[in-house]
């Protein structure tokens, strides 16, 4: 095992740890409870000489992002940090991000949307961006809000892909526990050099970011974006593996815990999967065969897997710590049962549902496309195997 | 008048990730000039190759060769008669005339 070095840190602290390891070229960011502290220890780094980053104290969150992007487009390893309402500020620029396929890394500390205002944890923040085509980690305690914002990094780089790592606001950002520290030496080995394929500032290699894209090309960018998000749950888990065989710690998409033998389980993200461990303890102990399931990544949606693993229980419950306002139930609910549902659809169970993806960027629709989507239909109903995502219209 | 050709689309396993546009210049293919309603004619001989409408040109379609002034780049004109309005020259070395009597004359 490589050298660590046991120390007491708040998860504000953890994180900004892992960002003076990391040493990124560009921070930009905005302060904001409870995420403030991040971002304020960091510059003081900076201040002090102990990294070599430019950081930019910019006047919201949106300019924020805005410099991130331009520093990543630029050929930057970039980085920021932000917390509620200004990730939502950020919204806009989020999108922007993904769709430029730009490995920013952010420490987003989870905490609830106004209105009535309020500082405190709930996850309806990322809940918010959780099309944007972020990938989105999520942290129980601060050991693993480190780990995570190591490993981010080269998630970011190798899937090419946004990468926002989360803790619970107060829980974890200002609960002091115990953290391992990697050396800086190893956190530097690990993380490597960022090396981008195409960036403005490289003049060998001219290239144009961000050009309009209208009913001609937008549709094809959307469709990589949605494969960039699928194939980066392999890349999650190379660079998981990698971590666990050189530091010891192992994390995967998603964690179980007491699942052998489990007759009822709950999934819960963030700091709530540590409560509930020691709630399955006692639960064990009296001998309910209780488990959890903690989802690390939320997006890329560990669907298959954690359908895979929920399948044998009697009964399943899910902890959602935001509510989506949409009359039906939480996000993690509608996620966790669409990936039972179409568990329980291949065995036979349901009745298949097709999904289309249609009309992107202004794409037309044409009768002719319904009609193939009722052809798709016919086979389906006569039990032929239609694929469950159907992109219609992109060009293959 | 610019043509488009129909050429066959690159489909989302082929373009460059990201919105990307991997080389420079190449706004220089995009033609523009196929929505013009009055053109730019080039009159040689009034002509003291002064280059103002060639600095003025929002579109860089004034052609020129060893420092003078030899036509214009009808791809990318789209006729917005500045060059016309800056020329110094008393009576004009440019004169604009209509895009459809223009190109009904080209064709004949």
């Amino acid at each position: 095992m490589a050298n660590s070095n046991i120390v007491a840190r708040t998860g504000n602290e953890a994180m900004a740890e892992a960002m003076r390891q990391i040493n990124p070229d560009v921070v930009a960011a905005y302060p904001i409870t409870p995420a403030t502290e991040v971002v304020q220890i960091f510059a003081g780094y900076v201040a002090d000489g102990l990294v070599d980053t430019e950081f930019v104290p910019v006047e919201s969150e949106h300019s924020a992002m805005s410099a991130c992007i331009g520093s990543s487009s630029a050929g930057g390893r970039t980085m920021t940090g932000t917390s509620s309402q200004g990730l939502a500020l950020m919204a806009e620029m989020l999108y922007i991000a993904a769709g430029l396929r730009l490995p920013i890394i952010m420490a987003d500390v989870n905490r609830a949307l106004s209105s009535p205002i309020n500082i405190h944890c709930d996850h309806s923040d990322t809940m918010m961006v959780r099309d944007s085509g972020w990938i989105q980690i999520f942290s129980e305690n601060c050991q693993e809000a480190y780990d995570n914002m190591l490993q981010a990094v080269r998630i970011a780089e190798k899937a090419r892909l946004p990468v926002m790592v989360t803790t619970d606001g107060f829980i974890i950002s200002h609960g002091m526990e115990r953290l391992e520290i990697l050396s800086d030496a190893d956190a530097k080995s690990f993380v490597g050099a960022y090396k981008p394929e195409n960036y403005l500032l490289n003049f060998e290699k001219l290239i144009t970011v961000g050009a309009l894209d209208l009913q001609d090309y937008y549709f094809e960018h959307r469709r990589q974006l949605a494969e960039a998000m699928k194939t980066s749950k392999q890349v999650i888990l190379d660079v998981a593996k990698e971590f666990g065989t050189k530091f010891g710690r192992t994390y995967g998409l998603f964690e179980q815990y007491k699942m052998d033998g489990a007759e009822i389980a709950i999934v819960a993200m963030g700091s709530t999967a540590g409560t509930a461990k020691v709630v399955i303890d006692g639960l064990r102990s009296k001998g309910l065969k209780a488990g959890l399931i903690k989802p690390r990544v939320f997006r890329p949606f560990p669907k298959e897997e954690l359908a895979d693993s929920l399948k044998g229980l009697k009964a399943v419950a899910v902890m959602d710590r935001s509510d989506a306002m949409n009359a039906q139930e939480g996000p993690l609910a509608v996620e966790v049962k669409a990936a039972l549902f179409d568990a329980s659809a291949s065995s036979g169970a349901n009745k298949t549902v097709l999904d289309y993806i249609y009309g992107l960027g202004g794409r037309e629709i044409k009768p002719e496309d319904i009609e193939h989507v009722y052809n798709d239909l016919s086979e389906a109903a006569k039990g032929k195997a239609k694929q469950k995502v159907t992109y219609l219209g992109v060009r293959e | 008048m610019a043509t488009q050709k129909k050429v066959k689309k690159p489909g989302w396993k082929e373009l460059p990730e990201g919105d990307l546009i991997i080389g420079g210049g190449t706004a220089f293919e995009f033609k523009t000039g196929d929505w013009r309603s009055r053109r730019p004619v080039f009159l040689k001989d009034k002509c003291i190759h002064c280059l103002t409408c060639w600095a003025y040109c929002p579109d860089s379609a004034i052609i020129t060769a060893d420092g003078k002034v030899v036509g214009y780049d009808y791809e990318h004109c789209k006729g917005c008669g500045i060059c016309y309005h800056e020329c110094p020259v008393k009576g004009k070395a440019i004169m604009m005339v209509s895009e459809k009597e223009a190109k009904a004359k080209e064709k004949k």
